[in-house]
Formats: structure tokens, C-alpha cells, sequence
């Protein structure tokens, strides 16, 4: 993965501020416009393909709405990094092929750091700062997931698989 | 020594059952198969039906499956309207009966029509499904892409959870509530104390709750950033699972053991618990009410899932009976079914509301949601009975929401201030 800049975010940032509600309506481009904007107005105009999004503990809490890591995504943010992540958020950005990961340290990470963030290797390279930062490794089940681009494409391997398999056998 | 089955917890002897296991432990991670699959408008099939063609599948059982409309209720726009159509075409196409359009809020709504049994292991498709914890489920919520996989497969991944045993013992004082009691365990948990794991909530107190209460219990569990929160079933379980035709629940089998691991045991006096109020702009800053009182409101809501059941618009009735809300109020109540709102009316809570001031709103979401036009303004200051009070959910940015009982909304309403509930039934 190619370094991006870091974008820092403090504790319990919610599924409020990353997809408010008056957006739902609204397809996925108008409601990215809108992410995070009631904490960082500058966000969604300013972020580069590539960004890694870092926040401090529970990280997206609240909703279920899948819109909020869809619209980090959307945005191109590359990987999220947090000291703990809501655990509906952290299943929904895995689902969506976003890497989440767990980093008791993120908290080194200060906002513009140029960082790069090995999912699979479990650690975070901050480039500005020379440090190396180490993270929970993401589960194997969930490594390959990602691995597939997200929980769409992994079925979508899971059924040509089984259509496969049953054609064979007939 | 012949090997024997570990003591379990209740919520590990139900995700042990749904994995086809003897036992489970906790930081396992299994698959499940899945009871019962619950959707609503805005993350059900205008999400899910594209995917199901993309990948060319269709649902795995559709009697499994139940969708209820309650987001974008009003339809008052034509995106909403689309949203609502394509929750109305797709059950047909994919075969769902257990369809329930505009008759009120998914979680209140599934346990009134039977679909819930002590055992069953279920998935909603929305943040507050953990509510079905209340009749002895295991239930969670999880996003749209979650819920095609369960749609095409019939089955979810889990990490088996630590139980946090939330005890509560002796009775609730007057004008004190289930609502109360959640707010009280935000503010000494935190919005995370519940680490993804499960509270199960136990203790005389908890026996003497009816359902609805102990469903606001179990609703409000996500606050704590708990996966789900569960009440062991007992006979007040079975007396409501009777009166909804849900007979034969097998509440003898889903108890946990005793002896069984626990994350963390938490101890709470009920008799001692006062009002609580949680200011903006989250529900962990919970305290007293009088650390509150005195404070300038504009609008009193009484809504959502959480705050909006017949025993919670009991509650507000308790407080408003031959009262009128202050001058200044906006006064809002939206029922969170129709089967709530049919209650109230016939037993006359619901004309104590309207006489004292009450607009009545439609059996959904509503302002708690934040979906619609109906939002709080620039700087509007509300108290309500809903889980939830982050920065701009209802409305502007700038608006402050303090989440309280309906005992408490109700009386403030009345002062026109937050209030504590007690002054009003001396």
C-alpha cells in the first residue's frame, strides 16, 4: 500500500458525523460531500485518494448505516486506524473492502503525518516521524475478505465456486 | 472424568446452539445460522435488492426474512416514496410475507406480531436491534452489505462474546424508569465500556419490569457499545409471548449457567437510582437530573423505538394528566406503533397527551432518525425520550438534545425546563 496523508480524529466519532441522516436519501456522492463535515469542514474537500483516516477510541459509533465507511471510501481513503473501533462499523468498513485497522498507539499519529498501513503485516510506517507502529492483526477470515475487495466479491467467489461444483457434478 | 459441557452463559448457549455446537467460548469465532433476518426501509431492500442481482442469488428462506417500513414514513418527498416502493416490490419478488408497511417502528413492531422465541438467534438491520435481547434472543444489528450475506447464505460470522453481567437490585422509585437505569449505565460505562461484547441483565429489578421496559433496556445496550444486551426469559416473557401467539417458548432451557465466565459483574441499586438526564452531545454524559434542572427548553419529544411504547406514553400521562405544557413548548409525540397508539387511545392516554398539548406525529422513526424534514433548528434546545444525542443527529448542528425519560420529558414539557419528574406526583 502507498503512503497517504493521515487525517486525525479524537474519541467516539459518531455515524452521525460521518453520514448525517439528512443525507440518506441521497446517493453515495452527495452524502461523501457531507462526511465528517460537522467536526472538519474542510474534509471531504481536501482529502486525497490514499488518506488514512486515524481516530482515537470507538471509533464510528452509533448506526448501522453502511453509508458512513461507503463514504470514507468513496472518498478514497485507503485504511482506518484507531486505538478501537465501534464493532458494527468495524464489521460494516471490513464488509466494504475499507481496512480497519486497531492501533493502541494511533495516538502518535499527528494530523498531515505521512503514514503507510500494512494491514496484513499488522503495523503502520509513519514516514514524517520515522516510526513504526504495531497493530492488531486483522483475522484470517477477515484477511481474505479484504483481500477480496470486501464481502461482495467474496461471495460472488463463494457462489462461481458452488455454481461450479454443481455443474461438475451432474 | 467424562468430559462435560463448560457453564455457559445464556448468550453462549444460544450462538453454541445456532453454530451446531455442544459449547462455545468466548474470542471463538463461529458461524451462526440465522433464525430470523430483520429489514427496514433504509438499510433493507433498496440496498440489498441491487446486490441480490449483481450476484445473481436469491434469499435463502424468505420465511426467515421480515421487512418493516418505519424510516422514511411519511413519505412526504419522491425520494421517499421510491425508498418505500422498493421495499413494497421486492418483498413480493422474493417472497416475504412477514411484510408490515407503515404500522410502526421495526423493534417494537417484531415482538408484537410473535416473531420473537427465547433461543432464536437473529440479525436486524439497524443499530437498536439488540431490542429483541428482550424476549431472551440473541439479536445484533449489522449493515446492508452484512445482510446480503446472511440474505444469500442464511449465515454470519461472530466472535463469541464475553458476558458483562449488568445486575440490578430493589425497586425503582416513583417517576424512575428502565430508561433511567440505561442512562445511569452510560454514564459509568462510557459510550464503549460494553467493548462489542454482551450485557445480560439480571437482578430483581429486572424481573419486575414488564416487557417493554426490559425491551428499552436491551434497545439502548448499543449505547454502551455492547453487540447486544439480553434479559433471561421468564413468566413475564412467556405471559407477553402468549398474549402475541408465540406459544410453547421454551423458557426453562435458556438460562445461562450458573458459574459461567463474566467479563465484568456491575452492581446497581435501583431503589437509590434517580431521574437521569444525558446532556449533549452524547449519552454518556448521563446525571441527575438536578444537575440539569432549570435549563431552557424549546421542545419536548416523546418518540423512537426507545421512548415511545405504550408503557413509556403511560409514563408521560402519569406526569401530564389535567396538566398543559408550557407556552413556549413544542410538544411532540410520536408512537412507536400502531398498535401502541391504538392502546393509548382506548384506555384514554393518548387524550391526556393531545389535551395536554401534544402533536401527534406518525408511528416511525421521525425526528429521532433525522432522515426527514421534520428536524430541530438552528440552536433549538429539546428534551426527549429517544438512545441517542450526538452533534446535529436530529437537525442542526447547533441544536442540543438531552436524552431523558418519558417521566422526565413529560415534565419538563410542563416547566418548560428540565425538570425533575417527582415534583409532579407528590
Amino acid at each position: 500500500m502507498n503512503s497517504g496523508r493521515a487525517w486525525v480524529f479524537g474519541d467516539n466519532v459518531d455515524t452521525d458525523v460521518l453520514a448525517p441522516g439528512q443525507f440518506m436519501k441521497s446517493g453515495i456522492d452527495e452524502m461523501a460531500r457531507h462526511c465528517l463535515e460537522a467536526v472538519e469542514p474542510d474534509f471531504a474537500g481536501s482529502v486525497q485518494p490514499g488518506d488514512v483516516v486515524v481516530g482515537r477510541r470507538n471509533f464510528g459509533t452509533g448506526s448501522s448505516r453502511e453509508q458512513a465507511p461507503q463514504a470514507l471510501k468513496h472518498l478514497g481513503v485507503a485504511a482506518l486506524v484507531a486505538e478501537s473501533f465501534a464493532g458494527l462499523f468495524y464489521r460494516n468498513a471490513i464488509n466494504l473492502g475499507l481496512p480497519a485497522v486497531v492501533c493502541a498507539d494511533a495516538r502518535r499519529i499527528r494530523a498531515g503525518d505521512r503514514v503507510r498501513v500494512d494491514p496484513e503485516a499488522g503495523r503502520i510506517e509513519n514516514m514524517s516521524t520515522g516510526e513504526v507502529l504495531a497493530c492488531e492483526p486483522i483475522p484470517a477470515h477477515l484477511m481474505q475478505m479484504l483481500g477480496d475487495g470486501g464481502l461482495v466479491p467474496h461471495l460472488e467467489k463463494r457462489l462461481a465456486r458452488q455454481r461450479q461444483s454443481g455443474e461438475s457434478s451432474r | 472424568m467424562a468430559a462435560q459441557t463448560p457453564a455457559q452463559t445464556l448468550a453462549q448457549k444460544i450462538i453454541a446452539r445456532a453454530a451446531g455446537r455442544e459449547s462455545v467460548a468466548p474470542g471463538e469465532i463461529v458461524t451462526c445460522r440465522v433464525d430470523l433476518a430483520m429489514m427496514h426501509d433504509s438499510g433493507g431492500p433498496r440496498r440489498v435488492k441491487p446486490l441480490l442481482e449483481k450476484l445473481g442469488a436469491k434469499v435463502w428462506d424468505p420465511d426467515k426474512i421480515v421487512v418493516i417500513t418505519d424510516h422514511y414514513l411519511p413519505a412526504n418527498d419522491d425520494e421517499s416514496r421510491r425508498i418505500i416502493h422498493i421495499a413494497r416490490e421486492w418483498v413480493k419478488e422474493a417472497g416475504v410475507t412477514r411484510f408490515h408497511d407503515g404500522i410502526g417502528i421495526c423493534h417494537v413492531v417484531l415482538p408484537q406480531k410473535g416473531y420473537l422465541r427465547p433461543g432464536m438467534f437473529a440479525v436486524g438491520g439497524d443499530s437498536h436491534s439488540p431490542t429483541g435481547g428482550a424476549f431472551g434472543a440473541y439479536m445484533f444489528g449489522i449493515g446492508a452489505t452484512e445482510m446480503l450475506g446472511v440474505l444469500v447464505t442464511g449465515e454470519i460470522w461472530l466472535k463469541v462474546p464475553h458476558t458483562i453481567l449488568v445486575e440490578w437490585r430493589g425497586e425503582l422509585g416513583p417517576a424512575v424508569s428502565a430508561k433511567d437505569m440505561m442512562l445511569a449505565l452510560c454514564g459509568k460505562l462510557g459510550l464503549d465500556g460494553g467493548q462489542y461484547q454482551a450485557i445480560e441483565y439480571a437482578g430483581d429489578a429486572i424481573s419486575a419490569l414488564r416487557m417493554q421496559e426490559r425491551m428499552t433496556l436491551c434497545n439502548m445496550a448499543p449505547e454502551v457499545g455492547a453487540q447486544t444486551g439480553l434479559v433471561a426469559p421468564d413468566q413475564v416473557t412467556r405471559a407477553f409471548l402468549e398474549s402475541v401467539g408465540a406459544t410453547g417458548a421454551d423458557v426453562a432451557a435458556w438460562q445461562g449457567d450458573p458459574g459461567a465466565p463474566l467479563l465484568a459483574h456491575h452492581h446497581f441499586d435501583a431503589s437509590t437510582l434517580e431521574p437521569q438526564v444525558a446532556a449533549p452531545h452524547t449519552p454518556a454524559n448521563a446525571a441527575p437530573v438536578a444537575r440539569h434542572a432549570g435549563t431552557r427548553i424549546d421542545t419536548a419529544y416523546i418518540g423512537a423505538c426507545t421512548g415511545a411504547k405504550i408503557e413509556d406514553l403511560r409514563m408521560a400521562a402519569k406526569v401530564l394528566e389535567g396538566r398543559r405544557v408550557a407556552e413556549h413548548i413544542r410538544f411532540v409525540v410520536a408512537p412507536a406503533s400502531a398498535q401502541d397508539q391504538a392502546i393509548a387511545a382506548r384506555e384514554g392516554t393518548l387524550q391526556i397527551l393531545v389535551d395536554a398539548g401534544a402533536e401527534l406525529l406518525a408511528n416511525s422513526c421521525g425526528i429521532c432518525a433525522g432522515y426527514g424534514d421534520d428536524r430541530l433548528g438552528e440552536n433549538e434546545v429539546a428534551i426527549t425520550s429517544t438512545a441517542r444525542n450526538f452533534k446535529g443527529r436530529m437537525g442542526a448542528a447547533s441544536s442540543q438534545v438531552y436524552l431523558a425519560s418519558p417521566f422526565t420529558v413529560a415534565a419538563s414539557a410542563i416547566a418548560g425546563r428540565i425538570c425533575d419528574p417527582r415534583e409532579f406526583l407528590k
